[in-house]
């Protein structure tokens, strides 16, 4: 075998293996969102492997009859809310940790380090008892507060890391020009910053809007999009599950297919 | 030069965070603790026999350990072929990558659901082979008679849905090695599998480190798309917390199997603290 026989053979055992992937990945992807809008009749034929007829119905049932839309809403209120504070308490936290040197920060971040990738949902199930005490069971705040505790720890890591990034001598000179510490913060190290607090909040956002366990078990009527969905489709006839699927990926999909650049490296450097 | 601060500016900044992780983590922590040991005011081990002697909490613990075992180890492998695959410019390359990262921010149950339209016995795969002619009746994958189809159905969801969170930190740690290295080892003639053994996979430790970590730490607490799948025909640990506490309301047995994995992340969190340590402390300082 000549080099040249020897090269096109690789090129071509490297292109079915995109290949592979590109059908792997997204097949499953294009069949769930036919299956979610195909007529139960065309699901139930079998011989039609693809749908020949649409509907929209059993999308509209599940949104407006069965509650997703309310559940929708409610994922988006929690994941703001989760955002707004861990932001609160990160961000204060992060700076110290980039800009000050004091004895146990080492401490802190190792901390933040090992809970960084604790399971806090986990928790929920002591929490319970907590939550009906304080009269936090079964609201949206509740779960909130839950999700801020997951993704407080990231944020003081990636707020730190950002923050020491930013330069500390503008932020100075700033205040050799008269700024207090905190105006200087405001006006020079914050605007530097935003990008990479951008990050942190999709990342925030993403983590609490696909967080099931918590949110089934700190609630029961006020439910978020996934906790909805789990109690639905354990009766739910086959096609409403696909149109679940649709509902939940939707967005999902079109996140990625808009901010995919950002993503690789956002991730790759947020979760290291 | 900076402005003299109270050195007490940074405790104050950091506190509310630790008050806070202290409160939604710690006290439910110690309060777990009590739910599972304590009961009428005292020190019992009344919770721990039941939750022990529950019929599903043996074939749980196996299933978990079983689907880590199993799961993670192929991920790192498939995530390392991706990433090196999908490090080089190719045509496609934007379309293979958007496809690939699209289940990062798929919740899992939405992952689950996805594949049950490939899967069920009137599933796309089912409809495409009976056509085809290749078989006669649909291949049944769920129903506890088909435990062993389950599981195998499981992983390989759950490879299609987080093998991209290894994925992406070990493509992002590959992008970060400097070309240099590799055009020095180029030039004393290592070929690609030598420059591969020898470069890349050591300068990728640290990501793999982490990537592995996180990975195992996560499907210890699998849980969603098991629950949307097959139910308790394959009990796992974290679904079994969920059950006792929505339908049995027996909340001291919960918080035990949720306890059992919470120590299990804490562990491996242990471990790979230890091993890495160094490089997050601020030695020059």
């Amino acid at each position: 075998m000549n080099e040249r026989t020897m090269h096109d053979l690789k090129k071509l055992g490297f292109y079915t293996l995109i290949f592979i992937v590109i059908v792997w990945m997204g097949l499953p992807l294009l069949v769930s969102t036919l299956y979610a809008f195909g007529t139960p009749d065309d699901y139930y034929n079998p011989h039609r492997i693809i749908p020949l007829h649409y509907t929209l119905e059993t999308t509209k049932m599940l949104l407006f009859t069965l509650g997703g839309w309310e559940a929708l809403k409610n994922s988006i209120i929690v994941a703001v809310l989760a955002i707004i504070i861990s932001f609160i308490l990160g961000l204060p936290a992060g700076y110290a940790i980039a800009r000050f040197i004091f004895p146990g920060k080492d401490t802190i971040k190792l901390g933040m380090l090992a809970l960084k990738v604790f399971p806090v949902p986990i928790m929920a199930v002591p929490l319970v008892m907590l939550y009906i005490k304080l009269h936090l069971i079964d609201t949206l705040l509740g779960v909130a507060l839950a999700h801020s505790a997951a993704s407080l720890p990231l944020v003081v890591l990636i707020t730190a890391s950002i923050f020491s990034g930013t330069s500390a001598e503008l932020e100075e000179a700033g205040m050799v020009f008269g700024l207090t510490r905190f105006q200087s913060f405001l006006r020079i190290t914050l605007p530097l910053a935003l990008p990479g607090l951008a990050a942190a909040a999709m990342f925030t956002f993403v983590g609490s809007w696909n967080e099931v366990f918590a949110a089934s078990v700190l609630t029961f009527s006020h439910r978020t999009l996934p906790a909805l969905m789990l109690t639905l489709m354990e009766t739910a006839p086959d096609y409403y599950k696909f149109a679940a699927a649709f509902i939940m990926a939707f967005p999902a999909i079109v996140y990625v297919a808009i901010a995919r650049k950002y993503l690789i490296s956002m991730w790759g450097i947020a979760l290291k | 030069m900076a402005k003299k601060v109270s050195k007490y500016a940074p405790y104050l900044l950091v506190a509310p965070a630790i008050i806070y992780l202290a409160i939604f983590i710690g006290y439910p922590m110690i309060e777990g603790i009590k739910l599972v040991f304590y009961e009428n005011g005292g020190f019992s081990l009344a919770t721990v026999h039941r939750a022990i002697n529950n019929y599903y909490f043996w074939p749980a613990l196996k299933n978990t350990l079983g689907l880590v075992a199993i799961i993670v180890p192929t991920q790192l492998i498939l995530a390392l072929v991706l990433a090196l695959a999908m490090n080089k410019v190719f045509k496609g390359r934007n379309v293979a990558l958007t496809l690939l990262i699209i289940p990062m921010t798929l919740s899992d149950i939405a992952a689950g659901l996805i594949w049950y339209s490939m899967l069920s016995p009137s599933g796309f795969m089912n409809k495409l082979l009976l056509n085809l002619g290749l078989i006669h009746s649909p291949i049944q994958l769920f129903g506890y008679q088909f435990h062993t189809r389950e599981f195998i159905m499981l992983v390989f969801v759950e490879l299609w849905r987080s093998t991209v969170t290894i994925f992406v930190i070990v493509l992002a740690g590959l992008q970060m090695i400097s070309h240099e290295y590799i055009e020095a080892a180029e030039v004393f003639g290592a070929g690609y599998w030598t420059r591969l053994r020898h470069i890349v996979i050591p300068l990728l430790k640290p990501s793999i480190q982490t990537a592995l970590l996180l990975r195992t730490i996560y499907a210890f607490s699998i849980f969603g798309i098991v629950w949307v799948l097959v139910g308790r025909d394959i009990p796992v640990l974290a679904g079994e917390a969920y059950y006792q506490v929505t339908q049995i309301k027996d909340y001291g047995v919960g918080a035990f199997y949720a306890l059992l994995i919470a120590i299990m992340s804490l562990a491996t969190g242990a471990v790979y603290l230890r091993v890495t340590r160094s490089e997050y402390l601020e030695v020059r300082r």
